[in-house]
């Protein structure tokens, strides 16, 4: 992380892209209007936009439903964050629309194979939720800048600049679609009391039946989170640890190791899924759609809200530089339909967040808003984006409101400056 | 070469012959070796990598304990594995060979033993999980028939399961190539023996093990360079709980810090082949198999 930042010849060629890509941006002016694509129809349909990212935000239906309404061919792939990146940096030609975390753009983004997203040309901008565009909470305080806050990675000065703004420009490193707010995950029915603080997760009580997720800049947050709870530590950033603080961590997630207080280290959503529903464990770090999976299959699992806080994460598209022309048009059309509210809609019953609310809403039931974002108990049962019935009518989200879960974020998912050195670490207490 | 060879096609004609393997080996072998130790001593910022000559990821892989850590893991399993896939491969060899004389039951119990594995890996491990579990079969069967109160922990993400699973994976990989030189073992040789006074015991060490080593030799080298490469079974089956070598290679390659990964690979190969070169200092497993 510490090396030179601009190193690599592609810079040139990248430069030239954006040349030819800010004509034709101008020509283009206006197309953005929803559902309603000026480009001519006779080619439109031989226009495929490939967009690759993980698996919770590259969904085939979206893209299914994408493609019937815009004309043109999106084809979804989906690859995991880090693999994600590798392939943003050495192929970026296999690759159109890329969906990356905003810790991800931390690393991503100098590399300069991105081209920037021109505020101008998005509609719904200016009813983006000030999370994402001010870096607000819905108070209008500051929201917490431990590990990557959104705003942080948003804005960038030009077409060509590899760093980011420090406030709002017209163009944005890429255009924000989901996000959320993470927590543990408990086997209520199997615990039997309530569970209040991080401090929990490493309660001798649940010895043997812990779990945290073996993705090191997560894992090792996670477990700070429970620490600071427990009160033996206070981190002057969390998402940002020095040396110092990661061998604390690091050395007290070792003894708690050899002390027998973890189940597994699990690395993929059905790790998850399994450990919880099969009993082995009864408190770990999960993902919200993992935890209505393990519902789903009539086992009391809830993502529960802590006082300290929750982990927040989110991401945005991003447009690869060399889209030009038509190409980059069809891309700006999608990121358009993209906020015009019908993702909003399926994503939320998903449990995630769209970054213009106003559109989602719309598209959602009244009962269904009230149970999502309002924290309203259920009016009648709430069904998840595929049909199946995900919550019973009475029910209440965990955590409560949009406002409660997302205006409570203590850090963010990022990537430390002594990574190299923390993932080390890390290994090292896997292997303990 | 003889006379009728036309001149000057002569001299050529063993380098034509063994210029095919030798291209194929050099485009599948040796350049993504030459490619992973060049990337070995590359700098990386955690997201691309700069062609330089450093020797910083030598050092970061030497002078972390982890490293011995994990090496002396992977050989634990390594070590355990091999012995007890010799122990079963052996066994079960020595029974189709010596016991089942009927050559139909022979290829169709040998048949048997591949079952499993016409499943995939992937599936035939993770059938373990449901069963070793918690709440899993085998414990419930345990508990139920009064053995113990408790549901046993250690059966499930531990290095038993990693062991377990490795055992299960790879015994037929042992099982064939001991099977193979058991089976050309001449009769008359046991016969020559019994004749001249040896016990069942003496047959066994004295005429059977070392006309089979080639196979345990062969055996070994599946099992072990198998083991060593492995990172799925420790993950899953430990529940992430050990690691391996190559797991830790995986972390930092998920990480984007490949040449860290590299320098470990490359310690790695060499850590491999030193064994290998081990196992065929003993048994010349080229003389043997051409007999």
């Amino acid at each position: 992380m510490t090396h030179g930042k601009d190193r690599g010849s592609a810079g040139l060629t990248r430069r030239g892209f954006l040349k030819t890509s800010a004509a034709t941006a101008g020509v283009a002016a206006g197309s953005g209007v929803l559902g309603a694509p000026m480009i001519w129809a006779q080619t439109i349909k031989d226009i495929t936009l490939n967009q690759v990212g993980p698996s919770y935000s590259v969904i085939a239906d979206i893209a299914e439903k994408a493609s019937a309404d815009l004309g043109f061919t999106i084809v979804p792939q989906t690859a995991d964050s880090t693999s994600l990146m590798t392939k943003v940096v050495s192929q970026p030609e296999t690759i159109d629309i890329a969906d990356l975390e905003f810790w991800a753009m931390q690393k991503v983004w100098r590399s300069g194979k991105l081209q920037p997203v021109e505020i101008a040309r998005i509609a719904n901008w200016s009813k983006m939720t000030p999370l994402m565009k001010d870096g607000k909470n819905f108070d209008g305080s500051d929201l917490s800048r431990q590990g990557t806050m959104p705003l942080e990675v948003m804005y960038t000065g030009g077409p060509g600049d590899t760093s980011f703004a420090a406030g709002a420009t017209d163009y944005a490193t890429t255009m924000p679609t989901i996000y959320n707010a993470d927590t543990v995950g408990i086997r209520s029915d199997l615990i039997g009391r309530p569970v209040e603080s991080w401090a929990e997760l490493f309660n001798p009580e649940f010895k043997g039946k812990t779990a945290l997720v073996n993705i090191p800049q997560i894992g090792i947050m996670d477990a700070a989170m429970a620490l600071e709870a427990m009160g033996e530590i206070t981190y002057a950033d969390k998402g940002n640890m020095t040396r110092d603080e990661i061998d604390h961590t690091i050395t007290r997630l070792i003894e708690l190791k050899r002390d027998g207080q973890f189940r597994a280290f699990w690395s993929t959503f059905d790790e998850s899924v399994n450990l919880m529903a099969a009993g082995e464990v009864v408190i770990q770090s999960m993902w919200s759609p993992a935890v209505t999976a393990v519902k789903s299959r009539g086992i009391e699992c809830v993502y529960q809200g802590l006082k300290e806080g929750y982990r927040g994460w989110g991401l945005g598209m991003g447009l690869m530089g060399h889209l030009e022309g038509m190409k980059l048009d069809a891309a700006y059309d999608y990121l358009n339909w993209y906020l015009s509210g019908w993702q909003g809609a399926f994503i939320a019953r998903q449990g995630y967040y769209s970054s213009v609310p106003e559109t989602a809403k719309a598209n959602l039931t009244l009962n269904e808003v009230g149970y999502w974002y309002e924290g309203k108990p259920a009016t009648e049962d709430i069904l998840d984006p595929y049909g199946a019935v995900m919550d019973k009518a009475g029910a209440v989200r965990d955590g409560g409101s949009f406002e409660q879960r997302m205006g409570n974020v203590a850090c963010w998912n990022t990537v430390m400056d002594e990574e190299r050195y923390m993932v080390q670490r890390w290994n090292e207490f896997i292997s303990a | 070469m003889s006379a009728q060879s036309p001149g000057g096609g002569s001299r050529l004609t063993p380098y034509l012959q063994v210029a095919p393997l030798a291209l194929i080996m050099l485009a599948m072998v040796g350049i993504p070796i030459g490619t992973v130790v060049l990337l070995s001593f590359w700098e990386s910022d955690g997201i691309s990598v700069y062609p330089a000559f450093t020797w910083q990821n030598y050092r970061d892989v030497l002078s972390t304990g982890v490293t011995l850590t994990l090496f002396a893991n992977t050989l634990k399993y390594a070590a355990i594995v091999l012995v007890a896939t010799v122990l079963i491969g052996f066994t079960c060899s020595y029974f189709l060979v010596f016991h089942v004389r009927n050559l139909k039951w022979q290829i169709g119990l040998f048949l048997l033993c591949t079952i499993p594995f016409w499943t995939s890996n992937v599936i035939r491990m993770v059938s373990w999980i449901p069963f070793l579990g918690r709440e899993g079969l085998f414990n419930r069967m345990l508990m139920q028939s009064g053995l113990t109160d408790r549901p046993l922990d250690i059966l499930l993400y531990s290095d038993f399961a990693v062991v377990l699973t490795y055992i299960h994976l790879f015994t037929l990989f042992m099982i064939v190539p001991i099977f193979n030189s058991m089976a050309k073992i001449n009769p008359n040789l046991i016969e020559a023996a019994r004749d001249a006074g040896a016990s069942s015991w003496q047959i066994l060490t004295g005429v059977i093990i070392p006309l089979s080593r080639t196979g345990i030799a062969l055996g070994s080298i599946f099992v072990v360079t198998l083991v060593m490469g492995d990172f799925f079974v420790v993950r899953v089956m430990s529940g992430g709980q050990s690691a391996s070598v190559v797991s830790a290679m995986k972390n930092q390659i998920d990480q984007l810090f490949y040449p860290q990964a590299a320098a470990l690979a490359v310690l790695l190969v060499l850590v491999v082949v030193l064994m290998v070169s081990a196992i065929l200092r003993v048994v010349d497993i080229r003389a043997e198999l051409a007999r």
